[in-house]
C-alpha cells in the first residue's frame, strides 16, 4: 500500500507516493536516483547507507520511510554547494580518504554530522563518530587524516 | 584553410602535481566524494526484471529433480532456470574448469546455485523461488581436507582421487645436506583458518539481451572484465564478437572478483531467458558463499639453520582446504611453495602441497596470492629459532639477504632488492633496539618480512599477445584520451596509468582523460591481479606515450620547420632549440599532426620476456615475475591479560616498491595491506557448522573497525627496478603477508606465549594464559562431518 511521503530531502520538499514499507534506503536510491547512498550489506552492518535525518547520521538501511515523515534527509549529493566540494569531500579527494569509493558516501556523511557538533574532534572522537562504517581499503588511517585535514580547513567552501 | 581560430587555445602553466612521482589526488576521487561514481547496482534499469538465486541447503547431494513448474506458473515470472541452461562447465584455470554456474547433477555446498528467477519485482521473484521443489539423494560431505581425504571418502569431482585437486612435490637444492649442516633444526606445525576478502560492494550484475541481434551487454564487478566476456561466450555458446561486457566503478576485489563467478554467467543466462533486461543483486551473505576467499591451511614446517643464524634448508607441506571447485585452487597451492623462495637467500627448499576439496564455499585468489599462510609460519619458526640461538630478529634476517641481481634455486629472477633498507627503517622507527622486550608485562614488540611479484609473469592464458596494451587518441580537441582494460577497482590503476603518460608526453592532466574497461572501445587487458598493472600496464602506457611523443616532435618540426633534433619537447608547447621565443602550443602541433591522417591513435604495449617467466620444472610459471616488492614491517601491541584481547597500538612498515609513481596512493595501499592483515591476525575467520557459513555477515565476520585500527606508519624505499616503468614494483600485496606473525611475536613479547594458530583471538589468548580456566575450544575446533 503506497501512501504520500512529504519529506525535506537535500533541501528540497517533496511529495511522492511511497509503499509504507519502502526503506530509507529504497527511496533515496530506486525513487529518487540518488544513488549515492550505497547498500553494502543486509541491514544495519556497515554503515555504507549512513545519511543525515535532522543532521543526525542515521542508516538508511534500517529506516522506514514514512518514519522520517516531515524531517530533513541530507544525503552525500548534497554536500557540494555551488559546484564547489565540501571542505571534507575535498579532504578525502585530496588526502585519499576514499579508494574504491563504496564506503565513502557513508562515512562523509557520518564525519559531517561529527563535524557540525565537534568542530575540532580529536582522533578518539573522529574514531568514536565513525565507528559504524566499516572501510575495507584504507585501513582507515588516511580517513582519520582526511577528517583531521577537514576540520583544520575551518568552515571554507 | 578552414583552420580553427588557435588564439582562444590558452596554454595554462599547470600549477598542480605533475606526472611521476607526485602525490597526485586519485583521477576518478570527485565523483567518489560527490556520489556520483557509479557502481553496477547504481546503473539505471528501470525496467530491469529482478534476479534472483535459489541456493542449496545441501552440503552434498545428488539432484534428482528440480521442479520449476509452480514457479514458472507464478505470474509476473519472465524466466526460470536450471542447469539445464547451461552445459559448459568454466572456471579460471582451463585445465581444471568443473564449475556449473547452476549445479547440474550435484550440489557440493551449502549456498550451491540450483535456480534463477526473472520477475518483474522483488516478491514476486521470492515468491517464485519458495515454489521450487528440490527432491535429492544426500552424500556424506566433508568439512575439513583431513575428512576429505579419509580413505573411502565420496568424491567431490569424479577424476580427483582421495579428493585431492592438485599435489605439488618438487625440491630444489639438497634439503638433506642442508640439514646436515645445520646445528638448528626444528619444525613446527601452524593452522590458518579461512578468511575472505569482504570488499565493500556487495556481489552485482546487470545484463541486457537484444533478442533481434542476439547480443548480449553485461555489467558487472569484476576485476578481470575479458574473463568474464570468454566464460559468457563459452557458457552461453555466443560469439565473443556478440557479447559486450563493462565493468563500471568497483567497490574493491581484493581477489574475489578475479575469477568469473557463477552470478555473473547466471544473470546473462536469465536475461536470454527473459528476453530482456535482468539486474542481479547479491546479498552480503550470498558474496561470502561466492566466496573465493584465502583457504584454511594446515602448514608443517621445518628450517635448518646454522649457529650464527644463515638458513641452510627449508621442508614445508601445506594442506589447503579449497572447497567446492577449483577455480585458482592449483596456482594458490603452487604459489605457497614457489614464494617460499625470493625473500631469503636458501640454498635448499622442499615443497609438498595438498589442495584439497570440501563441502564449504570455493576458495581462490586473495590479496597475497597463496603466499600469506606460509609467510606466517615460515617467519614465525624463524623468530623461534633465532631467539632459541640469541640472536635478533632484525639480526637474522640480515644474515639470510639475497645477494641482487640474482636468481633463486627456483628458477625467480630478483633485479632489485630493497629490503635491507627496509629493515633499517623499521628497526631505527621502531625504537627496537631500545624498546624490543622491555615494554613490560603486557606490552609487545614483533616484526616480519615479506615479499611478492609484480604481476604474474605468465598470463592464464597464453595466447602470444604483449602482457598490456594501452591505447592513446588523440583528436581535433587536442586532448589526450587514454583506452585500456586495465580495472580500477580502487587501488587507482587509471590515476597511475594517467600519471605516467602525463609525465612522458609532459603534458597538464586537464589535456588527458582515461576511458576504461568497455569491450566494445577499450583493449583488452590481462586484468586487475597478481599486482601486475603498475608494472605491465604503467610500461604499456609509458611505450605509448613514448609512440605518440615521437609522432608529435615530428609534427612540431614540420610545423617549425626546423629538423627534428631541433625541436625542445616542453609538452604544452615546442620550441626551436636555441631559439625559446620560437614555439607553438600543444593544440598546434596536434593539430599538425593529424594533417593527412586525421584522428591519432597510437598504441603501447608491454611483454614480459621468456627468462622471467619461470624455469624448467612443471607448475614454474607460478610466483615468476620481473619484479619482487619487499616489505619489513614492526607492530607494537596491548594484550588485556585478564579478557585476552589483543589491541595493535601501532605498526611501522618500510616497502621496496621500485619507485612510488604516487607516494600517496603507496601509502594507502601499504596501510590497507597492513590492516587486512591484522583482521586476518586477530579477529576474521570464516565459521562453518555441518557445512553452514555462520559467519556470513559484517557483524560475525569480524573485520576491523575504525576503532579497534590503530596508526601505520608508511616508509618507502626506492630500488629502482631496472624493468618496472620508472623503476616501479607493486605495493599493495607484499605487506600483508608479513603481518600476521610480526603480531604473533609482539604477542609473545607482551605474554611470553606464541602462538600458531590464526586468528589470535580473545578466547584463544585467554585459554593460553589461564590453562587452568575455560577449556571451551575456540570455533574451528567444532567443526566436523555431517
Amino acid at each position: 500500500m503506497k501512501n504520500i511521503l512529504g519529506i525535506w530531502v537535500n533541501g528540497r520538499w517533496r511529495e511522492d507516493a511511497v509503499a509504507d514499507n519502502a526503506l530509507l534506503l529504497d527511496y533515496l536510491r530506486d525513487g529518487l536516483g540518488l544513488t549515492g547512498t550505497k547498500q553494502g550489506c543486509d541491514g544495519g552492518e556497515c554503515g555504507a547507507c549512513t545519511v543525515l535525518v535532522d543532521g543526525e547520521p542515521r542508516l538508511a538501511c534500517s529506516t522506514l520511510a514514512h518514519s522520517v515523515a516531515g524531517r530533513r534527509v541530507e544525503t552525500v549529493e548534497s554536500l557540494a554547494s555551488d559546484g564547489n566540494l565540501s571542505r571534507l569531500q575535498r579532504a578525502f579527494h585530496e588526502h585519499l580518504g576514499t579508494q574504491c569509493g563504496f564506503c565513502t558516501p557513508g562515512m562523509l556523511m557520518a564525519a559531517e554530522a561529527l563535524l557540525r557538533k565537534n568542530p575540532k574532534p580529536d582522533r578518539a572522537a573522529i574514531r568514536a563518530a565513525l565507528a559504524g562504517n566499516l572501510c575495507r581499503c584504507t585501513g582507515y588511517v588516511k580517513i582519520i587524516e582526511s577528517v583531521e585535514a577537514a576540520a583544520n580547513a575551518g568552515v571554507a567552501a | 584553410m578552414n583552420a580553427p581560430d588557435r588564439r582562444i587555445a590558452v596554454v595554462k602553466t599547470a600549477k598542480e602535481p605533475h606526472g611521476v612521482g607526485a602525490r597526485l589526488p586519485f583521477v576518478d576521487g570527485v565523483e567518489k566524494v560527490t556520489g556520483t561514481a557509479r557502481y553496477t547496482a547504481d546503473m539505471p534499469a528501470a525496467n530491469a526484471l529482478v534476479g534472483m538465486l535459489l541456493r542449496s541447503p545441501y552440503a552434498h547431494a545428488e539432484l534428482l529433480e528440480v521442479d520449476i513448474s509452480e514457479a514458472v506458473a507464478t505470474p509476473g515470472v519472465r524466466a526460470v532456470i536450471t542447469g539445464d541452461a547451461c552445459d559448459m562447465p568454466f572456471g579460471v584455470i582451463p585445465i581444471a574448469q568443473n564449475e556449473f554456474p547452476l549445479a547440474r547433477d550435484k550440489v557440493r555446498y551449502i549456498g550451491d546455485p540450483i535456480a534463477a528467477v526473472a520477475a518483474v519485482d522483488e516478491a514476486t521473484a521470492r515468491l517464485a523461488i519458495s515454489r521450487i521443489r528440490l527432491r535429492v539423494r544426500e552424500l556424506p560431505a566433508y568439512f575439513t581436507a583431513a575428512a576429505a581425504r579419509q580413505p573411502g571418502a565420496v568424491l567431490l569431482h569424479d577424476n580427483k582421487p582421495d579428493n585431492i585437486e592438485r599435489q605439488v612435490h618438487n625440491e630444489f637444492g639438497d634439503t638433506q645436506a642442508g640439514f646436515a649442516a645445520a646445528e638448528l633444526v626444528r619444525e613446527e606445525t601452524y593452522e590458518c583458518a579461512e578468511v575472505h576478502h569482504a570488499m565493500m560492494e556487495p556481489n552485482a550484475a546487470l545484463a541486457a539481451w537484444d533478442n533481434e541481434r542476439g547480443h548480449l551487454t553485461l555489467w558487472s564487478v569484476t576485476q578481470v572484465p575479458y574473463y568474464v566476456h570468454l566464460t559468457l561466450a563459452r557458457c552461453l555458446k555466443m560469439e565473443a564478437a556478440h557479447i559486450r561486457v563493462i565493468k563500471p566503478f568497483v567497490g574493491g576485489g581484493f581477489g574475489h572478483r578475479t575469477e568469473s563467478l557463477n552470478f555473473e554467467v547466471i544473470c546473462a543466462l536469465l536475461a536470454r531467458a527473459a528476453n530482456g533486461t535482468v539486474r542481479l543483486l547479491q546479498t552480503r551473505e550470498e558474496t561470502f558463499l561466492s566466496h573465493r576467499g584465502r583457504p584454511e591451511s594446515h602448514i608443517r614446517i621445518k628450517l635448518g639453520l646454522t649457529r650464527d643464524g644463515r638458513l641452510t634448508a627449508c621442508d614445508a607441506e601445506v594442506v589447503q582446504r579449497g572447497g567446492a571447485y577449483g577455480g585458482y585452487g592449483l596456482v594458490t597451492i603452487l604459489y605457497s611453495g614457489a614464494l617460499l623462495n625470493g625473500l631469503y637467500d636458501i640454498p635448499a627448499v622442499k615443497y609438498d602441497g595438498y589442495r584439497v576439496y570440501a563441502n564449504t564455499p570455493a576458495c581462490g585468489a586473495m590479496r597475497g596470492h597463496g603466499t600469506v599462510n606460509i609467510r606466517f609460519a615460515f617467519e614465525s619458526l624463524l623468530d623461534s629459532m633465532a631467539a632459541e640461538l640469541g640472536l635478533d630478529p632484525f639480526e637474522v634476517r640480515r644474515r639470510n639477504l639475497l645477494q641482487s641481481p640474482t636468481e633463486t634455486i627456483n628458477g625467480l629472477i630478483i633485479t632489485s632488492y630493497g629490503l635491507p633498507d627496509c629493515l633499517d627503517w623499521v628497526e631505527s622507527a621502531s625504537g627496537w633496539r631500545e624498546r624490543k622486550g622491555k615494554l613490560g608485562r603486557g606490552k609487545g614488540l614483533g616484526m616480519a618480512c615479506s615479499h611478492f611479484v609484480s604481476g604474474s609473469a605468465k598470463p592464464v592464458h597464453w595466447s602470444g599477445e604483449p602482457h598490456a596494451v594501452i591505447i592513446l587518441k588523440l583528436d581535433f580537441d587536442a586532448a589526450v584520451t587514454i583506452l585500456t582494460g586495465a580495472s580500477d577497482i580502487g587501488q587507482g590503476s587509471s590515476t597511475i596509468i594517467t600519471q605516467v603518460v602525463a609525465e612522458v608526453l609532459g603534458i597538464g592532466y586537464h589535456r588527458i582523460r582515461i576511458v576504461a574497461n568497455d569491450s566494445a572501445i577499450t583493449p583488452k587487458d590481462n586484468g586487475s591481479y597478481s599486482s601486475r598493472v603498475t608494472f605491465m600496464v604503467g610500461n604499456a602506457a609509458a611505450d605509448a606515450a613514448e609512440n605518440l611523443k615521437r609522432i608529435l616532435v615530428a609534427s612540431a618540426a614540420r610545423r617549425l620547420k626546423v629538423d627534428e633534433s631541433e625541436v625542445v619537447w616542453l609538452g604544452e608547447a615546442a620550441a626551436v632549440s636555441g631559439d625559446p621565443e620560437r614555439q607553438i602550443p600543444f593544440a598546434e602541433i596536434a593539430e599538425e599532426a593529424l594533417v593527412g591522417t586525421g584522428t591519432l591513435t597510437v598504441k603501447g604495449t608491454f611483454t614480459c620476456p621468456p627468462e622471467f617467466q619461470g624455469g624448467k620444472h612443471r607448475g614454474a610459471a607460478v610466483g615468476s615475475s620481473m619484479g619482487f616488492s619487499y616489505t619489513a614491517q614492526a607492530v607494537e601491541v596491548s594484550v588485556d591479560m585478564d579478557l585476552g584481547t589483543v589491541t595493535v597500538d601501532k605498526v611501522w612498515a618500510a616497502i621496496d616498491c621500485g619507485f612510488a609513481l604516487n607516494p600517496m596512493s603507496v601509502e594507502g595501499q601499504v596501510q590497507g595491506a597492513v590492516w587486512m592483515g591484522m583482521g586476518q591476525a586477530i579477529s576474521e575467520e570464516t565459521v562453518y557448522e555441518n557445512g553452514r557459513h555462520m559467519a556470513a555477515n559484517l557483524l560475525d565476520y569480524r573485520v576491523p573497525t575504525i576503532v579497534e585500527s590503530p596508526d601505520i606508519e608508511v616508509h618507502i624505499v626506492e630500488s629502482i627496478d631496472p624493468n618496472g616503468p620508472f623503476g616501479a614494483k607493486e605495493a599493495s600485496e607484499g605487506p600483508l603477508s608479513g603481518f600476521m606473525s610480526a603480531l604473533a611475536a609482539a604477542v609473545e613479547d607482551a605474554t611470553g606465549h606464541r602462538f600458531t594458530a590464526l586468528p589470535i583471538t580473545p578466547l584463544r589468548v585467554f585459554d593460553a594464559l589461564h590453562p587452568r580456566g575455560n577449556k571451551k575450544p575456540p570455533p574451528t575446533a567444532k567443526q566436523g562431518d555431517a
